[in-house]
């Protein structure tokens, strides 16, 4: 019952196979332009590739060597952009009961669906409402409603967090989390947090074809390629929940915004900052909402137009100019500080 | 202009000439003008009598049925066409688009000789159908069919537009969704593209409203059976002109309704509904 692909796209250069077990989730990254698109575009069934064949959970869904082509509505496959693409005619019930109908659903059955999913998703209040009236964060609640309630075999999600602001992305990407647990998913994103918290494997796409691949955590920790690596540059900080933040072994507390689900933050978890958010300082500076890590400078890199200082398992970016100032050299005592709000706390 | 820039918001600049205004206001009367012209010739105390009589009813009655007629025979063929023309990838598709916009340039008298060699008596359908017993030129039906024949593409133009305009990604999410290609047109793309629709179907009812050359050509000009409006104010003309003059302003008036209805909104708003804009949400 496992989903397996590969196919050939000539005009895009496009050339990928992968295979995922029941209940998993994968996040494919890659920089734009990778074939992340494309990827998704082949599987739903909204493009056709020359070559290769996909199998899900039994049936085919092409293989073009036979010349089998499913269309799109026979696939199982529901597809989640970027943009929500909620019905403007249809009120929010009737865009959720819209798979279910189109599946041959009676109409008031569609709609007894439709309101379990808005209730699963706490849109229940929005029922009434038309696409229009609502904002982008409720209208991507309400198409994940939708998208869950035609009982997809294979959810496949494009980038649904990026067009949203970093308050209603937390609060779907806490979301998604709860419901996606167990389901098979494809989710291509841009943000470690996403595929950190929502996948239990990672394939890195890097021009139309599949440059890394493994379990998430494994990649992130030791990435070969040069995307996964930039994302893996993030400062990356395990340790145990605690209502206050991130307590790490080393006993430091760790402050930061707390994106799991919602309760008393408890068990193992990670804290998650880029190095562009953390300031260098050669005395302990004070404010509260600051994480202060001393530690000492262990190698200095060039990393673009500013320079990368690394101190232990932390890093930083500061200008040339700044590095100048502060004269530093490997071997040198530093304070690396972090805005609280820079810091993402997610359960592992 | 100066006095108009200062209506509701502040006015941008924009680099159109001040001379401009007199050719344009020379454009406007050139339209404006003979309608005052002819509205002033009325002859407002037998206004009533002259558009209530026996053959004027007649007329109007007959042009009413027959546009409503050939509006839904518009609608019946040209959605699958528009449909077809906007979304369809097969060879020779721009070739077949231009070909179904030619009544749009053609001169009506010569859709009308057309249309009779096709369904007249010796005409290449009209052989058959009179075989089976069907005489369709000079009937009110042929008066129907030649309003279609000048109407349709307005119809089909107008849609297509909307077509484009929307869209394919509402239906890729149909699909996706699950619904087969008749339920996406169903409840997808039909009701997202209904203003486009009704617009080109209203146009297509004025177009057939004002139909004259390929009906007098194809249908006749009997009294009651293929006299629409037009035919009865260019017969009038010779007899009554005050009567002419009246119909005509009928005429006028319902057109003008005709294009308000259409064109209240700004094109653009008609066509693709679009996506409320990305805020924060605090649901």
């Amino acid at each position: 019952m496992t989903f397996t692909f590969e196919a050939t796209v000539a005009a895009r250069g496009f050339d990928v196979s992968l295979a995922l077990a029941p209940g998993q989730t994968v996040a494919v990254l890659g920089a734009n332009g990778a074939g992340k698109s494309t990827l998704l575009a082949a599987i739903a069934g909204l493009l056709r590739p020359e070559a290769g064949s996909s199998q899900l959970g039994g049936t085919v869904l092409f293989d073009a060597a036979a010349g089998t082509w499913v269309p799109p509505h026979l696939r199982g496959t529901v597809l989640l952009a970027q943009e929500p693409r909620l019905f403007p005619h249809l009120s929010v019930l009737d865009n959720v009961a819209f798979g279910p109908l189109a599946a041959g659903a009676s109409r008031r059955h569609a709609r007894e669906t439709a309101r379990h999913w808005l209730a699963e998703v706490e849109a229940s209040a929005l029922a009434g409402r038309r696409p229009g009236e609502l904002s982008g964060g409720q209208a991507q609640r309400v198409a994940i409603a939708r998208a869950l309630a035609a009982n997809p075999e294979l959810l496949l999600l494009d980038e649904p967090l990026s067009a949203l602001d970093v308050h209603a992305a937390a609060l779907l990407r806490r979301l998604l989390t709860r419901v996606l647990a167990g389901r098979r998913a494809i989710i291509v994103t841009h943000s470690v947090l996403d595929a950190l918290m929502l996948s239990d494997a990672v394939v890195v796409l890097d021009g139309g074809r599949v440059a890394e691949a493994g379990p998430t955590r494994e990649v992130l920790a030791r990435p070969r390629s040069r995307f996964a690596a930039g994302l893996a540059g993030l400062n990356l900080l395990h340790g145990t929940l605690g209502p206050d933040g991130l307590s790490t072994a080393g006993g430091q507390l760790v402050a930061g915004r707390f994106e799991g689900a919602d309760g008393v933050p408890a068990g193992p978890g990670a804290a998650v900052f880029p190095p562009s958010s953390v300031s260098v300082f050669l005395a302990a500076p004070h404010g509260s909402p600051r994480n202060t890590f001393a530690g000492v400078v262990t190698e200095l890199e060039p990393h673009g137009d500013q320079i990368r200082v690394r101190a232990g398992d932390l890093s930083a970016f500061i200008t040339p100019a700044a590095a100048a100032d502060l004269a530093l050299a490997p071997g040198v005592e530093v304070f690396l500080v972090v805005k609280a709000a820079e810091v993402a706390i997610f359960p592992v | 202009m100066r006095a108009l820039a200062h209506r509701s918001r502040p006015a941008a600049y924009t680099a159109v000439p001040a001379w401009i205004v007199v050719p344009a206001a020379i454009g406007a009367a050139f339209i404006l003008l003979p309608l005052l012209a002819m509205a002033l010739r009325v002859d407002w105390p037998r206004f009533g009598a002259l558009v209530t009589s026996e053959s004027s009813l007649a007329a109007l009655g007959l042009s009413l049925r027959t546009s409503a007629a050939s509006t839904v025979l518009c609608i019946l063929l040209g959605v699958p066409l528009a449909l077809v023309l906007a979304r369809g990838r097969f060879a020779g598709q721009r070739l077949l688009r231009a070909l179904v916009l030619l009544p749009l340039v053609l001169p009506p008298v010569v859709g009308g000789i057309a249309l009779l060699y096709t369904f007249g008596r010796q005409g290449l359908l009209g052989q058959v159908l009179t075989v089976a017993g069907i005489q369709i030129a000079f009937s009110t039906t042929a008066v129907v069919l030649a309003q279609t024949f000048v109407a349709l593409p307005f119809l089909v133009l107008s849609l297509e537009g909307t077509l484009r305009t929307a869209g394919t990604s509402y239906e890729a999410v149909a699909a996706t969704l699950g619904a087969r290609p008749s339920t996406v047109l169903r409840r997808v793309t039909i009701p997202l593209v209904l203003p486009g629709l009704a617009s080109g179907a209203v146009l297509a009812f004025a177009r057939s409203l004002g139909e004259f050359g390929a009906t007098l050509t194809f249908a006749g000009s009997l009294q009651g059976t293929t006299r629409t409006l037009p035919l009865e104010i260019y017969l009038q003309r010779e007899t009554d002109p005050d009567a002419a003059v009246a119909l005509s302003l009928v005429l006028v008036a319902v057109a003008v309704i005709v294009v308000a209805s259409t064109y209240r909104r700004p094109p653009g708003e008609t066509a693709a509904p679009r996506e409320p804009a990305p805020e924060g949400a605090r649901p």
